[in-house]
Protein backbone atom coordinates (compact mmCIF):
# COMPACT_ATOMS: atom_id res chain seq x y z
CA UNK A 1 0.00 0.00 0.00
CA UNK A 2 0.69 3.81 -0.72
CA UNK A 3 2.67 5.10 2.66
CA UNK A 4 0.36 8.49 2.10
CA UNK A 5 2.27 11.35 4.66
CA UNK A 6 -1.28 12.96 5.18
CA UNK A 7 -2.55 9.52 6.86
CA UNK A 8 0.40 8.44 8.49
CA UNK A 9 0.50 12.24 9.94
CA UNK A 10 -2.77 11.65 11.45
CA UNK A 11 -2.01 7.71 12.54
CA UNK A 12 0.65 9.10 14.66
CA UNK A 13 -0.48 12.10 16.01
CA UNK A 14 -4.27 12.05 16.97
CA UNK A 15 -3.44 8.42 18.10
CA UNK A 16 -0.83 10.85 20.73
CA UNK A 17 -3.87 13.31 21.46
CA UNK A 18 -6.53 10.81 21.76
CA UNK A 19 -4.35 8.36 23.93
CA UNK A 20 -3.35 12.20 26.03
CA UNK A 21 -7.70 12.72 26.45
CA UNK A 22 -7.83 9.40 27.59
CA UNK A 23 -5.58 10.08 30.73
CA UNK A 24 -7.24 13.51 30.85
CA UNK A 25 -10.30 11.98 31.00
CA UNK A 26 -9.57 9.05 33.41
CA UNK A 27 -8.14 11.40 35.83
CA UNK A 28 -4.58 10.31 36.04
CA UNK A 29 -4.15 13.87 36.26
CA UNK A 30 -6.19 16.51 37.12
CA UNK A 31 -4.96 20.32 36.24
CA UNK A 32 -6.83 23.28 36.68
CA UNK A 33 -7.02 26.45 35.65
CA UNK A 34 -4.33 27.71 33.09
CA UNK A 35 -2.54 24.58 33.32
CA UNK A 36 -5.46 22.73 32.27
CA UNK A 37 -5.36 24.85 28.85
CA UNK A 38 -1.77 23.90 28.05
CA UNK A 39 -2.78 20.20 28.91
CA UNK A 40 -6.18 20.38 26.59
CA UNK A 41 -4.53 22.44 24.20
CA UNK A 42 -1.54 19.95 23.34
CA UNK A 43 -4.15 16.97 23.32
CA UNK A 44 -6.08 19.23 21.19
CA UNK A 45 -3.46 20.12 18.87
CA UNK A 46 -2.68 16.00 17.99
CA UNK A 47 -5.63 14.80 17.83
CA UNK A 48 -7.91 17.72 15.28
CA UNK A 49 -4.30 18.29 13.43
CA UNK A 50 -4.24 14.50 13.12
CA UNK A 51 -7.91 14.44 11.98
CA UNK A 52 -7.25 17.43 9.15
CA UNK A 53 -4.09 16.51 8.19
CA UNK A 54 -6.39 13.06 7.14
CA UNK A 55 -8.43 15.04 5.04
CA UNK A 56 -5.59 16.63 2.66
CA UNK A 57 -5.77 12.88 0.58
CA UNK A 58 -9.14 13.03 -0.02
CA UNK A 59 -10.33 14.05 -3.16
CA UNK A 60 -13.08 16.37 -2.29
CA UNK A 61 -12.76 17.60 1.18
CA UNK A 62 -15.46 19.99 1.16
CA UNK A 63 -18.09 17.54 0.99
CA UNK A 64 -16.54 15.98 4.10
CA UNK A 65 -19.33 16.51 6.52
CA UNK A 66 -21.43 13.64 4.19
CA UNK A 67 -19.42 11.05 5.96
CA UNK A 68 -20.93 11.11 8.92
CA UNK A 69 -24.13 9.69 7.69
CA UNK A 70 -22.99 5.68 7.18
CA UNK A 71 -22.38 5.11 10.50
CA UNK A 72 -24.36 1.54 9.89
CA UNK A 73 -21.71 -0.09 7.80
CA UNK A 74 -18.76 2.11 7.40
CA UNK A 75 -15.88 2.25 10.09
CA UNK A 76 -14.46 5.20 8.78
CA UNK A 77 -17.89 7.07 9.33
CA UNK A 78 -18.48 5.77 12.67
CA UNK A 79 -14.53 7.17 13.12
CA UNK A 80 -15.99 10.38 12.19
CA UNK A 81 -18.99 10.08 14.37
CA UNK A 82 -16.64 8.91 17.60
CA UNK A 83 -14.27 11.45 17.29
CA UNK A 84 -16.68 14.16 17.30
CA UNK A 85 -18.61 12.78 20.31
CA UNK A 86 -15.22 12.55 21.91
CA UNK A 87 -13.96 15.98 21.39
CA UNK A 88 -17.31 17.64 22.72
CA UNK A 89 -17.17 15.57 25.66
CA UNK A 90 -13.41 16.22 26.43
CA UNK A 91 -14.23 20.28 25.72
CA UNK A 92 -16.92 20.16 28.16
CA UNK A 93 -14.56 18.32 30.98
CA UNK A 94 -12.17 20.50 30.08
CA UNK A 95 -13.65 23.83 30.05
CA UNK A 96 -14.89 22.70 33.67
CA UNK A 97 -11.46 22.33 34.81
CA UNK A 98 -10.16 25.80 33.49
CA UNK A 99 -12.76 27.54 34.41
CA UNK A 100 -14.70 26.39 37.25
CA UNK A 101 -11.51 24.22 38.39
CA UNK A 102 -14.63 21.67 38.78
CA UNK A 103 -13.96 17.78 37.65
CA UNK A 104 -16.83 16.09 35.89
CA UNK A 105 -16.14 12.56 36.86
CA UNK A 106 -18.91 10.96 34.36
CA UNK A 107 -18.01 12.90 31.76
CA UNK A 108 -13.95 12.42 32.38
CA UNK A 109 -14.91 8.74 31.89
CA UNK A 110 -17.09 8.98 28.84
CA UNK A 111 -14.86 11.41 26.75
CA UNK A 112 -12.00 8.76 27.84
CA UNK A 113 -13.81 5.42 26.17
CA UNK A 114 -15.03 7.47 23.55
CA UNK A 115 -11.09 8.65 22.78
CA UNK A 116 -10.07 4.81 22.67
CA UNK A 117 -12.98 3.95 20.52
CA UNK A 118 -12.15 6.70 17.96
CA UNK A 119 -8.48 4.45 17.79
CA UNK A 120 -10.41 1.21 18.01
CA UNK A 121 -12.60 2.49 15.04
CA UNK A 122 -10.06 4.09 13.46
CA UNK A 123 -7.83 0.97 13.68
CA UNK A 124 -11.18 -1.63 12.00
CA UNK A 125 -10.40 0.39 9.18
CA UNK A 126 -7.83 -1.38 8.06
CA UNK A 127 -8.38 -4.48 9.92
CA UNK A 128 -11.96 -5.10 7.99
CA UNK A 129 -9.74 -5.33 4.54
CA UNK A 130 -9.95 -8.75 3.15
CA UNK A 131 -7.95 -7.43 0.51
CA UNK A 132 -5.57 -6.35 2.81
CA UNK A 133 -4.03 -10.02 4.59
CA UNK A 134 -0.94 -8.66 6.74
CA UNK A 135 -3.96 -5.93 8.51
CA UNK A 136 -6.73 -8.05 8.83
CA UNK A 137 -5.59 -9.76 12.10
CA UNK A 138 -6.43 -8.93 16.07
CA UNK A 139 -3.01 -7.54 16.54
CA UNK A 140 -4.17 -4.27 14.48
CA UNK A 141 -6.50 -2.67 16.54
CA UNK A 142 -4.44 -4.05 19.85
CA UNK A 143 -1.86 -2.25 18.48
CA UNK A 144 -3.47 0.77 17.63
CA UNK A 145 -5.09 0.80 21.37
CA UNK A 146 -1.73 -0.53 22.75
CA UNK A 147 0.36 2.80 20.99
CA UNK A 148 -2.07 5.34 21.95
CA UNK A 149 -2.37 4.64 25.49
CA UNK A 150 0.88 3.97 25.72
CA UNK A 151 1.97 7.42 23.79
CA UNK A 152 -0.57 9.42 26.10
CA UNK A 153 0.45 7.84 29.19
CA UNK A 154 4.37 9.35 28.18
CA UNK A 155 3.20 12.43 27.18
CA UNK A 156 0.95 12.55 30.11
CA UNK A 157 3.75 12.52 32.43
CA UNK A 158 3.12 8.37 34.04
CA UNK A 159 6.28 7.04 33.81
CA UNK A 160 5.53 3.95 34.99
CA UNK A 161 2.69 3.20 33.10
CA UNK A 162 3.89 4.38 29.98
CA UNK A 163 6.80 2.14 30.20
CA UNK A 164 4.91 -0.88 31.00
CA UNK A 165 2.58 -0.16 28.09
CA UNK A 166 5.20 0.47 25.74
CA UNK A 167 7.46 -2.25 26.77
CA UNK A 168 3.93 -4.74 26.06
CA UNK A 169 2.96 -3.06 23.16
CA UNK A 170 6.89 -3.25 21.46
CA UNK A 171 6.83 -7.15 22.20
CA UNK A 172 3.47 -7.43 20.66
CA UNK A 173 4.95 -5.38 17.45
CA UNK A 174 7.47 -7.78 16.80
CA UNK A 175 4.31 -10.78 17.39
CA UNK A 176 2.86 -8.59 15.00
CA UNK A 177 5.25 -8.51 12.09
CA UNK A 178 6.69 -12.14 11.95
CA UNK A 179 2.61 -13.17 12.20
CA UNK A 180 2.26 -10.59 9.53
CA UNK A 181 5.15 -11.74 7.00
CA UNK A 182 3.37 -15.14 6.25
CA UNK A 183 -0.38 -14.14 6.07
CA UNK A 184 -0.23 -13.31 2.42
CA UNK A 185 0.61 -16.65 1.36
CA UNK A 186 -2.10 -18.12 3.86
CA UNK A 187 -5.00 -16.14 3.21
CA UNK A 188 -5.27 -18.58 0.18
CA UNK A 189 -5.16 -15.58 -2.81
CA UNK A 190 -3.34 -16.55 -5.72
CA UNK A 191 -2.58 -15.55 -9.21
CA UNK A 192 -4.46 -19.05 -9.83
CA UNK A 193 -7.31 -17.62 -8.04
CA UNK A 194 -7.14 -14.33 -9.01
CA UNK A 195 -7.21 -15.22 -12.99
CA UNK A 196 -9.25 -18.78 -12.14
CA UNK A 197 -6.13 -20.39 -14.42
CA UNK A 198 -4.67 -22.14 -12.01
CA UNK A 199 -6.11 -25.65 -13.15
CA UNK A 200 -4.41 -25.29 -16.71
CA UNK A 201 -1.19 -24.52 -15.03
CA UNK A 202 1.75 -21.74 -13.53
CA UNK A 203 -0.09 -18.49 -14.28
CA UNK A 204 2.55 -15.75 -15.16
CA UNK A 205 1.67 -11.92 -15.78
CA UNK A 206 2.82 -11.44 -19.76
CA UNK A 207 1.70 -8.25 -20.19
CA UNK A 208 0.02 -5.33 -18.31
CA UNK A 209 -2.92 -3.84 -19.55
CA UNK A 210 -0.99 -0.40 -20.24
CA UNK A 211 2.89 0.48 -21.04
CA UNK A 212 2.43 3.08 -18.46
CA UNK A 213 1.39 2.78 -14.32
CA UNK A 214 -1.98 3.47 -12.95
CA UNK A 215 -4.11 4.53 -9.97
CA UNK A 216 -4.36 1.10 -8.81
CA UNK A 217 -0.51 0.34 -9.43
CA UNK A 218 0.34 3.77 -7.55
CA UNK A 219 -1.72 2.97 -4.52
CA UNK A 220 -1.82 -0.53 -4.05
CA UNK A 221 1.41 -1.70 -4.96
CA UNK A 222 4.66 -0.42 -2.99
CA UNK A 223 7.84 -2.19 -3.93
CA UNK A 224 10.15 0.75 -3.33
CA UNK A 225 11.86 0.83 0.33
CA UNK A 226 10.52 -2.52 1.28
CA UNK A 227 14.44 -4.09 1.25
CA UNK A 228 15.30 -1.66 4.35
CA UNK A 229 11.97 -3.15 5.96
CA UNK A 230 14.48 -5.21 8.44
CA UNK A 231 16.43 -2.49 9.61
CA UNK A 232 13.45 -0.04 9.60
CA UNK A 233 11.89 -2.09 12.09
CA UNK A 234 15.00 -2.08 14.19
CA UNK A 235 14.62 1.38 14.13
CA UNK A 236 11.32 1.68 15.28
CA UNK A 237 12.15 -1.04 18.20
CA UNK A 238 14.69 1.22 19.32
CA UNK A 239 13.48 4.54 18.92
CA UNK A 240 9.23 3.93 19.63
CA UNK A 241 9.84 1.58 22.60
CA UNK A 242 13.47 0.11 23.79
CA UNK A 243 14.94 4.06 24.18
CA UNK A 244 11.60 5.55 25.87
CA UNK A 245 11.21 2.97 28.19
CA UNK A 246 14.83 2.53 28.98
CA UNK A 247 14.73 6.31 29.82
CA UNK A 248 11.49 6.51 31.42
CA UNK A 249 12.60 3.38 34.08
CA UNK A 250 16.09 5.30 34.80
CA UNK A 251 15.59 8.97 34.82
CA UNK A 252 11.63 8.69 36.02
CA UNK A 253 11.79 12.67 37.07
CA UNK A 254 13.80 14.61 34.58
CA UNK A 255 11.00 16.74 32.07
CA UNK A 256 14.31 17.05 29.64
CA UNK A 257 14.94 13.34 29.64
CA UNK A 258 11.13 12.81 29.50
CA UNK A 259 11.21 15.14 26.69
CA UNK A 260 13.62 13.25 24.57
CA UNK A 261 11.71 9.77 25.44
CA UNK A 262 8.28 11.89 23.65
CA UNK A 263 10.42 12.65 20.47
CA UNK A 264 12.45 9.14 20.12
CA UNK A 265 8.59 7.63 20.68
CA UNK A 266 7.20 9.81 18.08
CA UNK A 267 10.18 8.92 15.84
CA UNK A 268 9.59 5.72 16.16
CA UNK A 269 5.86 5.41 15.48
CA UNK A 270 6.01 7.41 12.85
CA UNK A 271 8.55 4.85 10.96
CA UNK A 272 6.61 2.30 12.84
CA UNK A 273 3.38 3.36 10.05
CA UNK A 274 5.25 3.89 7.31
CA UNK A 275 6.23 0.20 7.60
CA UNK A 276 2.50 -0.89 8.26
CA UNK A 277 1.30 0.54 4.92
CA UNK A 278 4.65 0.36 2.78
CA UNK A 279 4.71 -3.89 4.14
CA UNK A 280 1.34 -4.18 3.76
CA UNK A 281 0.31 -5.96 0.23
CA UNK A 282 -3.04 -5.75 -1.58
CA UNK A 283 -4.13 -9.21 -3.56
CA UNK A 284 -4.76 -6.51 -6.50
CA UNK A 285 -1.27 -6.85 -7.29
CA UNK A 286 -1.29 -10.34 -8.40
CA UNK A 287 -3.36 -9.10 -11.06
CA UNK A 288 0.02 -7.46 -12.26
CA UNK A 289 2.38 -10.27 -11.05
CA UNK A 290 3.68 -7.87 -8.48
CA UNK A 291 3.24 -7.46 -5.00
CA UNK B 1 -27.14 4.02 1.68
CA UNK B 2 -24.34 1.87 1.81
CA UNK B 3 -26.10 -1.10 3.49
CA UNK B 4 -26.52 -3.75 0.19
CA UNK B 5 -29.63 -4.73 -0.41
CA UNK B 6 -31.23 -8.20 0.00
CA UNK B 7 -30.18 -10.30 -2.44
CA UNK B 8 -31.82 -9.28 -6.17
CA UNK B 9 -33.20 -11.25 -7.97
CA UNK B 10 -32.39 -9.43 -11.31
CA UNK B 11 -28.42 -9.30 -11.83
CA UNK B 12 -26.95 -7.84 -14.59
CA UNK B 13 -23.61 -8.41 -15.72
CA UNK B 14 -20.94 -9.98 -18.29
CA UNK B 15 -19.83 -13.21 -18.96
CA UNK B 16 -16.16 -12.87 -20.63
CA UNK B 17 -14.97 -15.70 -22.65
CA UNK B 18 -11.27 -16.10 -22.55
CA UNK B 19 -11.42 -18.89 -24.90
CA UNK B 20 -12.41 -16.25 -27.75
CA UNK B 21 -11.44 -13.25 -26.49
CA UNK B 22 -7.77 -11.89 -28.63
CA UNK B 23 -6.34 -9.39 -26.62
CA UNK B 24 -7.36 -6.72 -29.28
CA UNK B 25 -8.05 -3.73 -26.27
CA UNK B 26 -11.64 -2.63 -28.59
CA UNK B 27 -13.64 -3.24 -25.40
CA UNK B 28 -11.11 -1.00 -23.44
CA UNK B 29 -11.57 1.71 -26.26
CA UNK B 30 -15.39 1.89 -26.38
CA UNK B 31 -15.38 1.78 -22.69
CA UNK B 32 -12.91 4.74 -22.43
CA UNK B 33 -14.95 6.49 -25.54
CA UNK B 34 -18.55 5.72 -24.20
CA UNK B 35 -17.97 6.68 -20.50
CA UNK B 36 -15.86 9.82 -20.95
CA UNK B 37 -18.48 11.48 -22.46
CA UNK B 38 -21.85 10.36 -20.32
CA UNK B 39 -22.26 8.88 -17.05
CA UNK B 40 -20.67 11.21 -14.18
CA UNK B 41 -17.18 12.87 -14.70
CA UNK B 42 -15.15 12.29 -18.04
CA UNK B 43 -12.50 9.90 -17.53
CA UNK B 44 -8.99 11.90 -17.55
CA UNK B 45 -5.61 11.16 -18.92
CA UNK B 46 -2.28 12.96 -17.42
CA UNK B 47 0.16 13.17 -19.99
CA UNK B 48 -1.75 11.45 -22.49
CA UNK B 49 1.30 12.36 -24.86
CA UNK B 50 4.16 12.90 -22.21
CA UNK B 51 7.05 10.53 -21.03
CA UNK B 52 4.93 9.36 -17.90
CA UNK B 53 1.16 8.59 -19.63
CA UNK B 54 -1.58 7.40 -17.35
CA UNK B 55 -5.25 7.76 -16.94
CA UNK B 56 -8.68 6.25 -15.97
CA UNK B 57 -9.72 3.30 -17.64
CA UNK B 58 -13.46 1.58 -16.50
CA UNK B 59 -12.20 -1.76 -17.80
CA UNK B 60 -8.09 -2.76 -18.26
CA UNK B 61 -7.33 -6.28 -20.57
CA UNK B 62 -4.53 -8.22 -18.97
CA UNK B 63 -2.66 -10.88 -20.49
CA UNK B 64 -1.17 -14.13 -18.52
CA UNK B 65 0.99 -16.71 -19.49
CA UNK B 66 -0.17 -20.19 -18.30
CA UNK B 67 2.31 -23.43 -18.17
CA UNK B 68 1.33 -26.50 -18.02
CA UNK B 69 2.80 -29.35 -16.80
CA UNK B 70 3.48 -30.65 -20.28
CA UNK B 71 3.01 -29.19 -23.42
CA UNK B 72 3.35 -25.82 -24.72
CA UNK B 73 2.42 -22.69 -22.72
CA UNK B 74 -0.78 -20.60 -23.16
CA UNK B 75 -1.41 -17.00 -23.41
CA UNK B 76 -4.36 -15.71 -22.39
CA UNK B 77 -5.94 -12.66 -22.52
CA UNK B 78 -8.40 -11.46 -19.48
CA UNK B 79 -10.30 -8.57 -19.73
CA UNK B 80 -11.18 -7.09 -15.69
CA UNK B 81 -13.53 -4.27 -15.17
CA UNK B 82 -16.26 -4.22 -11.87
CA UNK B 83 -17.94 -7.67 -11.17
CA UNK B 84 -21.06 -6.36 -9.70
CA UNK B 85 -20.61 -8.47 -6.61
CA UNK B 86 -23.83 -9.54 -4.61
CA UNK B 87 -21.31 -9.34 -1.51
CA UNK B 88 -19.74 -5.79 -2.76
CA UNK B 89 -16.87 -4.63 -0.14
CA UNK B 90 -16.73 -1.49 -1.73
CA UNK B 91 -20.49 -0.61 -1.32
CA UNK B 92 -20.27 -0.89 2.66
CA UNK B 93 -16.98 0.88 3.86
CA UNK B 94 -18.53 4.26 2.61
CA UNK B 95 -18.73 6.41 4.39
CA UNK B 96 -21.03 8.66 2.60
CA UNK B 97 -23.32 6.56 1.02
CA UNK B 98 -22.20 7.35 -2.36
CA UNK B 99 -21.25 3.66 -3.39
CA UNK B 100 -24.21 1.81 -3.54
CA UNK B 101 -25.76 -1.47 -5.33
CA UNK B 102 -29.46 -0.98 -7.01
CA UNK B 103 -31.88 -2.84 -5.81
CA UNK B 104 -33.63 -3.36 -9.45
CA UNK B 105 -30.85 -4.88 -11.07
CA UNK B 106 -27.82 -5.67 -8.94
CA UNK B 107 -25.65 -2.99 -10.73
CA UNK B 108 -23.04 -1.06 -8.46
CA UNK B 109 -22.66 2.43 -8.82
CA UNK B 110 -21.36 5.50 -7.41
CA UNK B 111 -23.25 8.76 -6.67
CA UNK B 112 -20.45 11.03 -7.73
CA UNK B 113 -21.59 14.12 -6.04
CA UNK B 114 -21.55 12.45 -2.65
CA UNK B 115 -18.20 11.05 -2.98
CA UNK B 116 -15.66 12.41 -1.50
CA UNK B 117 -12.50 10.30 -2.80
CA UNK B 118 -11.55 8.85 0.30
CA UNK B 119 -10.40 5.59 -1.78
CA UNK B 120 -11.40 3.13 0.78
CA UNK B 121 -13.86 1.85 -1.60
CA UNK B 122 -10.98 0.43 -4.22
CA UNK B 123 -9.01 -0.20 -0.71
CA UNK B 124 -11.57 -2.96 0.24
CA UNK B 125 -11.93 -4.21 -3.67
CA UNK B 126 -10.29 -7.20 -4.73
CA UNK B 127 -10.39 -6.82 -8.26
CA UNK B 128 -8.78 -3.11 -8.97
CA UNK B 129 -12.05 -2.23 -10.32
CA UNK B 130 -11.98 0.75 -9.19
CA UNK B 131 -9.94 4.40 -9.84
CA UNK B 132 -9.86 7.73 -8.35
CA UNK B 133 -9.80 10.02 -11.24
CA UNK B 134 -7.25 12.51 -10.62
CA UNK B 135 -8.70 15.39 -12.26
CA UNK B 136 -12.28 14.98 -10.54
CA UNK B 137 -10.73 13.77 -7.35
CA UNK B 138 -13.84 10.90 -7.59
CA UNK B 139 -14.08 7.32 -7.88
CA UNK B 140 -15.24 5.71 -11.11
CA UNK B 141 -16.06 2.48 -11.62
CA UNK B 142 -17.77 0.59 -14.80
CA UNK B 143 -21.79 1.50 -14.58
CA UNK B 144 -22.46 -1.40 -16.83
CA UNK B 145 -23.18 0.99 -19.11
CA UNK B 146 -26.52 2.00 -17.22
CA UNK B 147 -26.99 4.88 -19.82
CA UNK B 148 -27.07 2.40 -22.67
CA UNK B 149 -28.93 -0.33 -21.62
CA UNK B 150 -32.17 1.41 -20.63
CA UNK B 151 -31.86 3.88 -23.12
CA UNK B 152 -35.01 3.94 -25.52
CA UNK B 153 -33.30 6.94 -27.79
CA UNK B 154 -30.42 4.15 -29.16
CA UNK B 155 -31.58 1.35 -31.37
CA UNK B 156 -32.35 -2.06 -29.71
CA UNK B 157 -29.04 -3.52 -30.51
CA UNK B 158 -26.98 -0.73 -29.27
CA UNK B 159 -28.58 -1.31 -25.62
CA UNK B 160 -25.92 -3.13 -24.45
CA UNK B 161 -22.45 -2.19 -22.86
CA UNK B 162 -20.36 -0.42 -25.22
CA UNK B 163 -17.59 -3.32 -24.51
CA UNK B 164 -19.93 -6.13 -25.45
CA UNK B 165 -21.09 -4.26 -28.93
CA UNK B 166 -18.03 -3.62 -29.99
CA UNK B 167 -16.47 -6.48 -29.33
CA UNK B 168 -15.29 -8.45 -32.62
CA UNK B 169 -14.53 -11.93 -31.27
CA UNK B 170 -17.64 -12.41 -29.43
CA UNK B 171 -15.82 -12.89 -26.49
CA UNK B 172 -18.05 -10.86 -24.04
CA UNK B 173 -21.81 -11.09 -23.46
CA UNK B 174 -24.26 -8.98 -21.43
CA UNK B 175 -27.70 -10.33 -19.98
CA UNK B 176 -29.40 -11.14 -16.64
CA UNK B 177 -27.49 -14.12 -14.65
CA UNK B 178 -29.67 -13.68 -12.12
CA UNK B 179 -32.62 -15.80 -14.49
CA UNK B 180 -31.68 -19.21 -15.02
CA UNK B 181 -33.38 -19.23 -18.64
CA UNK B 182 -31.54 -16.84 -19.93
CA UNK B 183 -28.94 -16.58 -22.82
CA UNK B 184 -25.53 -15.56 -20.41
CA UNK B 185 -26.94 -18.50 -17.14
CA UNK B 186 -26.89 -21.07 -20.06
CA UNK B 187 -23.64 -19.94 -21.17
CA UNK B 188 -22.27 -20.36 -17.37
CA UNK B 189 -23.72 -23.67 -17.06
CA UNK B 190 -22.13 -25.24 -20.40
CA UNK B 191 -19.20 -23.94 -20.10
CA UNK B 192 -18.68 -24.44 -16.69
CA UNK B 193 -17.99 -19.90 -15.76
CA UNK B 194 -16.15 -19.52 -12.89
CA UNK B 195 -15.55 -16.60 -10.50
CA UNK B 196 -12.88 -14.98 -9.37
CA UNK B 197 -10.97 -15.12 -6.03
CA UNK B 198 -14.09 -16.70 -4.92
CA UNK B 199 -12.48 -16.90 -1.51
CA UNK B 200 -12.86 -13.40 -1.06
CA UNK B 201 -16.20 -13.78 -0.65
CA UNK B 202 -17.66 -10.97 -2.95
CA UNK B 203 -20.30 -13.31 -5.00
CA UNK B 204 -19.27 -11.93 -8.51
CA UNK B 205 -21.70 -11.92 -10.53
CA UNK B 206 -19.68 -11.59 -13.49
CA UNK B 207 -18.60 -14.82 -14.67
CA UNK B 208 -15.32 -15.71 -16.66
CA UNK B 209 -15.65 -18.46 -18.91
CA UNK B 210 -12.31 -21.46 -19.07
CA UNK B 211 -10.12 -21.49 -22.20
CA UNK B 212 -11.38 -24.79 -24.25
CA UNK B 213 -8.14 -27.79 -23.75
CA UNK B 214 -6.10 -27.23 -26.36
CA UNK B 215 -5.97 -29.62 -29.86
CA UNK B 216 -2.79 -32.21 -29.16
CA UNK B 217 -1.20 -31.91 -32.85
CA UNK B 218 -0.58 -35.02 -34.32
CA UNK B 219 2.21 -37.05 -35.55
CA UNK B 220 1.42 -37.38 -39.08
CA UNK B 221 4.38 -36.22 -41.20
CA UNK B 222 5.69 -39.77 -43.29
CA UNK B 223 8.87 -38.17 -43.99
CA UNK B 224 9.78 -37.72 -40.38
CA UNK B 225 11.17 -40.79 -40.23
CA UNK B 226 13.58 -39.94 -42.69
CA UNK B 227 14.89 -37.11 -41.16
CA UNK B 228 16.48 -38.65 -37.94
CA UNK B 229 19.41 -36.54 -36.08
CA UNK B 230 22.47 -37.13 -38.19
CA UNK B 231 24.16 -40.56 -36.74
CA UNK B 232 26.69 -39.81 -33.50
CA UNK B 233 29.38 -42.25 -34.52
CA UNK B 234 30.98 -40.43 -37.05
CA UNK B 235 33.94 -41.49 -38.59
CA UNK B 236 37.21 -39.91 -39.68
CA UNK B 237 38.10 -36.09 -39.35
CA UNK B 238 34.90 -35.16 -37.57
CA UNK B 239 34.86 -38.48 -35.48
CA UNK B 240 38.31 -37.49 -34.33
CA UNK B 241 36.83 -33.58 -33.53
CA UNK B 242 34.13 -35.19 -31.65
CA UNK B 243 35.85 -37.15 -29.23
CA UNK B 244 38.99 -34.90 -29.11
CA UNK B 245 35.99 -32.31 -27.50
CA UNK B 246 34.27 -33.87 -25.71
CA UNK B 247 37.35 -35.18 -23.81
CA UNK B 248 37.96 -31.63 -22.75
CA UNK B 249 36.86 -30.75 -18.84
CA UNK B 250 33.10 -29.63 -19.58
CA UNK B 251 32.76 -31.64 -22.80
CA UNK B 252 29.68 -33.54 -23.46
CA UNK B 253 28.88 -37.63 -22.86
Amino acid sequence: MHPASSVIIFNTFSGLGFGLLFWLGMGALVPTGVGAFIWFAIAYVLAVGGLIASTFHLGHPERALKAFSQWKTSWLSREGVCAVFALLVMALYGAALVFADTRLTLAGFVGAIASLGVVFTTSMIYTQMKTVPRWRHWTTPAMYLLLSVGGGALLANQPYIAAGLLAVAGILQVFAWRSGDTRFAQSGTDMATATGLGHIGKVRAFEPPHTGTNYLMREFIHQVGRKHAYRLRIITLGLGFALPVLLLVFFFDNHIIAAIAILSHIAGVLALRWLFFAQAEHVVGLYYGKR
Amino acid sequence: MTQLPPPTTKKLGLVIDLDTCVGCHACVISCKGWNTENYGAPLSDQQAYGADPSGTFLNRVHSYEVQPEQGAAQLIHFPKSCLHCEDAPCVTVCPTGASYKRVEDGIVLVNESDCIGCGLCAWACPYGARELDAKEGVMKKCTLCVDRIYNENLPEEDRQPACVRTCPAGARHFGDLGDESSDVSKLVAERGGFDLMPEQGTKPVNKYLPPRPKDEIPQFDILAPYLEPVASDGKGFVGWLDKALSALPGGAR
